[in-house]
């Protein structure tokens, strides 16, 4: 097959993929804050508001799109554009897994690897302050421009911790690409032990994949740093104005940004796809057994019904775990899924934990964001990048 | 398939910074300037600067021109309106770009050989390892030299910025 076509199939794939994971990302958020907050959550649209993102999507597209009179027309429609192409860019370069053979094409699962990966994702991420703080000035209204401007110093106070963050794991790995990155990781200390960046020696990591998290949770707009959009002092911040599918936008842009920001975090400390523990120890069967076990579990409940719809609900569920455990073992899809499924897991347990400090921690105080980076993340950040060269450079690397 | 893109670029680089010239307001000239520095950025990755193409990006649309665009959305600037037209812009401001344009074009030609040395990719030079090697050897004192300088500037902006606050 020639690259042209291989390389449209893979975005096609990857852009289903994502846009699915995208809108799937809320429900699961909505589902998780409530049982937080010890609430239901969407549960009336579909079984357990499984189509509740359809409903959104639905309400959002025939809602009225104004635009302010006073708007500066161009800018406020070119600012969610911004927002969305900027966050779906960074797939581009992301790898979700190893070079694979799929009948007879040999291709990575990666759309393409750059050499200068992790630079072309600091690009990408530089540029995502200006979506926001267009958005803010072009409505031409006070509480969208004090958002744009609270964004743009936060998300310009928050990159260099970040930067510095990724650039300590960054002198381990002695690449800039993300395929080689997530490369150099492999291999297990002690035979159980992962070499990932948050492991290994001689400067194990652990400093500066807590600084990376903190700054992801500032350069996403998330809470505890949602400062831009907090409603209780700007309405709704930077989208004020917007409504219909341009809100829409602004929030896809902010599900892609975090999933990329999780998926970063895996590459660059997780170990990327590499599994838990050696292939030879049966990570390969731990897909299978997991699905199997929920299979069971599913059963289970199936048989002992709590509520009525249940006994017909869940056993529709076991059987499609089952199915997925069947899947993990089809020789064929192996090298494929298999990756994929530790990537995926490690991403999603970032993305969970998003979603858990959402729903745990209050908002910062604006001069307690500006000086939670400047005093603290970045000396931090400093630091750790001087010991870890110091290491590298007296211990080998 | 190069050329295209090159001329592509090269023609939004124009007219973008004709147009940052031109506009009245400081937010449609700041955003002008960003596609200069993007497109720039471009040809920089077509003639094998894979690095120095990022670190544009990063640096000058990402770091210094949000700080611009944050500047005039902070003080919020209006469109200039024209005031008084002074009689020496007028007569003699055109006469003097044509012929500071010949100037730079007369030197420009003089002073660099023909270009045929340049091609597509045909410098290999541009990776990061090469650009730190390079930077911490044949060019370190003129690179140190310049950080000096930048934190200069920086002290002399907290001086500044301190004494309006006493």
């Amino acid at each position: 097959m020639d690259f042209i076509a291989l390389s449209l199939l893979k975005a096609a794939l990857w852009a289903a993929i994502i846009l699915t994971t995208l809108a799937y990302l809320q429900w699961v958020e909505r589902k998780v804050i409530a049982h937080i907050q010890v609430r239901v959550g969407p549960s009336r649209v579909g079984p357990h508001g499984l189509l509740q993102p359809l409903a959104d999507v639905i309400k959002l597209l025939t809602k009225e799109d104004m635009v302010p009179q006073q708007a500066n027309k161009l800018l406020y429609v070119l600012a969610p554009f911004l927002a969305v192409s900027l966050a779906m860019l960074p797939v581009a370069v992301i790898p979700f897994g190893p070079e694979v053979e799929i009948f007879g094409v040999r291709t990575s699962i990666q759309l393409t690897d750059l050499d200068v990966g992790i630079l072309f994702l600091l690009a990408i991420s530089s540029l995502n302050v200006y979506a926001i703080a267009l958005a803010g000035w072009s409505s031409n209204s006070k509480y969208s421009l004090l958002g744009g401007l609270r964004s743009a110093a936060q998300m310009i106070s928050y990159e260099l911790p970040l930067a510095l963050a990724i650039a300590a794991p960054l002198l381990l790995a002695n690449t800039l690409s993300l395929k080689e990155l997530a490369e150099s990781q492999a291999g297990y200390y002690a035979g159980w032990i992962p070499q990932w960046n948050v492991f290994k020696l001689p400067a194990p990591q652990i400093v500066s994949y807590v600084i990376f998290l903190m700054a992801a949770f500032a350069e996403t707009n998330r809470v505890p740093f949602d400062l831009p959009e907090a409603e209780n002092e700007l309405v709704a911040g930077f989208h004020t104005e917007y409504s219909s599918l341009k809100f829409a936008s602004f929030f896809m842009a902010e599900y892609a940004n975090v999933i990329s920001s999780c998926a970063l975090a895996t590459l660059l400390f997780l170990g990327g796809w590499l599994p838990l523990w050696p292939v030879e120890r049966g990570s390969n069967y731990f897909p299978s057994f997991l699905f199997l076990a929920g299979a069971a579990l599913a059963l289970y409940h199936g048989l002992h019904p709590a509520r009525r719809k249940d006994r017909r609900s869940l056993p529709v569920v076991a059987a499609v775990f089952l199915g997925m455990a069947a899947l993990f073992q089809i020789p064929l899809l192996q090298p494929i899924l298999i990756p994929m499924f530790w990537f995926g897991w490690k991403t999603g347990f970032l993305l969970f934990t998003f979603m858990w400090v959402r729903g745990t921690l209050p908002r910062f105080r604006y001069d307690q964001l500006m000086g939670f980076t400047w005093k603290l993340l970045f000396p931090i950040a400093m630091v750790n990048l001087l010991v870890t060269s110091l290491l590298v450079a007296l211990f080998g690397g | 398939m190069e050329v295209v893109i090159f001329l592509a670029f090269a023609i939004v680089a124009v007219v973008c910074a004709v147009n940052l010239v031109v506009q009245t307001h400081p937010i449609s000239a700041a955003i002008s300037l960003i596609v200069v520095m993007g497109s720039l950025s471009v040809l920089y990755l077509q003639l094998g600067a894979e690095f120095i193409a990022a670190v544009q990006v990063i640096v000058y649309a990402g770091a210094i021109m949000v700080l611009f665009v944050f500047v005039i959305m902070l003080l919020n600037a209006q469109a200039e309106r024209k005031t008084g037209r002074s009689l020496v812009a007028r007569y003699i401001g055109v006469p003097c770009l044509v012929i500071f344009l010949g100037l730079v074009t007369f030197l420009l030609r003089a002073l660099i050989p023909s270009s045929d040395v340049v091609t597509f990719g045909g410098f290999s030079g541009g990776t990061a390892r090469n650009i730190g090697r390079i930077l911490f050897t044949d060019y370190l004192l003129p690179f140190e030299l310049t950080s000096v300088l930048i934190l200069a500037a920086i002290l002399g902006a907290i001086v500044l910025a301190h004494k309006e606050i006493d």
